[in-house]
């Protein structure tokens, strides 16, 4: 599937007992880009991240893949053209590594011929050996689960690329081997990307653009390159955080 | 013993034979009820207190006032085979209900999200990731049920609808204690078998992560 343009139109969403968790948020992300939303935990960045999907329905507002309406769309057809990332647990543990990759092709009705060579195919795409394919979640490092679980992302060929601090879990190392990887691959394949993290130094090296997003609200929208020298304040203050010296 | 084979051997076979059958079809009922409703209620989680309630209230009931209570009701007490496997089926409920539920219940959120995101419908994903895992817990409701079963089934025969409570019940009035060994024994084997069986498979579904 081609690549789209994802917008945000005054998007808002309140939890059932009022609590606001999105506060009229407009965004555009333009098609084949990287953007990573910032902020700390409980800013709103997964929530947003999650109206995109539908798993989340905001409740005001619109967001628009494609411009398309998101709530207007078929929502399984919806989300079999989005690619969705979590961290960690999103591998379904009682599955081979192949049908995990090849799940989305197996819910298209595709014959097991066409899911295993596009299994192979995925895996090799992340870096994995075909070997893999038959070994289960369990038996993987936190990295190669994390590979899995992108290829199985990108084995549908969505228009459009979820990461949910995809690489929260993992060692520094492994983190920065799974950065470089998927930079790399992000540049062949030229999805919409929406990768949320609390991680600056990640955010710059991966996306074109990073928002900061603070108790629902975009408080900052700068071209990676312009984050470091920026005079929000907001950002400043992400930015000394990461770069504290010894004390 | 042998002579006591001999005269009772072609009776015993008889009566397990009947018990099994009892106890196999409230399982067959209780599992097909049992299971769908398990499903529906994790579907409207705001039936599931006063169901739940009533599959309690149901297991609480004892065995015996059970089988009386059911007797005067048109169709069922026609026969009292027909009675025992709607008793029977009953007491299995609550077992197999509540570890459906339980069970798909406790699957990991994260997953559900999972599937949601990569756009299975509700029935794929019932199929795909819930049943399969939370199938160990299913399975060990059914176990629990089914041990359940045929203890109870013992007691059905005191409505005359057979089973190894027949020799039990004989045992009892005739003061013969072989007699009731003669019942009581492959009951509890009856028991034990399914245990295993119902057990081993529990084993083999438990989802390594």
């Amino acid at each position: 599937m081609a690549t789209q343009e994802v917008e945000f139109a005054h998007v808002s969403f309140d939890l059932p007992g009022g609590r606001r968790l999105l506060d009229d948020i407009s965004l555009k992300v333009a098609a084949g880009s990287t953007t990573a939303l910032l902020g700390r935990s409980g800013s709103g960045k997964t929530t947003l991240l999650r109206t995109v999907n539908a798993l989340v329905r905001p409740t005001g507002g619109k967001v628009l893949v494609g411009g398309q309406d998101v709530a207007q769309a078929d929502v399984i057809a919806l989300r079999r053209g989005i690619g969705y990332v979590i961290q960690e647990t999103g591998l379904f543990p009682h599955m081979t590594v192949g049908r995990n990759v090849g799940m989305a092709l197996e819910l298209a009705g595709k014959s097991i011929d066409d899911r295993r060579a596009k299994s192979i195919e995925m895996l090799k795409m992340v870096g994995l050996a075909d070997d893999l394919l038959e070994r289960y979640p369990w038996q993987l490092s936190g990295g190669q689960r994390q590979r899995v679980g992108l290829a199985r992302a990108l084995a549908a060929e969505p228009a459009v690329l979820l990461m949910d601090e995809p690489f929260g879990a993992l060692d520094p190392l492994t983190r920065v081997e799974m950065q470089t990887m998927l930079k790399e691959l992000l540049r062949r394949v030229g999805k919409t990307t929406l990768i949320v993290t609390h991680d600056l130094e990640e955010a710059l090296y991966l996306a074109d653009r990073v928002v900061l997003v603070a108790e629902g609200k975009i408080v900052a929208d700068l071209a990676a390159g312009e984050v470091r020298s920026s005079m929000n304040e907001a950002v400043q203050a992400y930015v000394a955080a990461t770069h504290r010296g010894p004390a | 013993m042998s002579g006591f084979l001999q005269e009772h051997g072609g009776q015993i076979a008889r009566l397990t034979l009947e018990h099994v059958w009892l106890t196999g079809s409230a399982m067959l009922f209780a599992a097909g009820i049992g299971l769908p409703l398990g499903v529906w209620l994790t579907r409207h989680e705001r039936w599931s207190r006063p169901v739940l309630g009533v599959a309690n209230v149901l297991q609480t009931i004892p065995s015996l006032a059970l089988f009386g209570l059911l007797l005067p009701v048109p169709f069922l007490g026609d026969r009292a085979a027909r009675l025992a496997i709607v008793a029977l089926t009953g007491y299995a409920l609550l077992p197999i209900l509540r570890n459906t539920y339980a069970g798909i219940l406790a699957v990991d959120p994260a997953l559900i999200d999972v599937s949601n995101a990569i756009g299975m419908s509700g029935m794929q994903r019932l199929m795909k990731v819930e049943l399969p895992m939370s199938a160990s817990v299913i399975l060990a409701g059914l176990r629990t049920a089914t041990v359940t079963c045929v203890g109870v089934a013992t007691i059905a025969a005191a409505i005359g609808a057979g089973g190894l409570g027949e020799l039990i019940f004989r045992g009892v009035a005739s003061v013969d204690n072989g007699l009731v060994l003669a019942g009581a024994i492959p009951a509890a084997l009856l028991a034990l078998c399914a245990d295993g069986v119902l057990g081993f498979a529990e084993k083999k579904t438990v989802i390594r992560r």
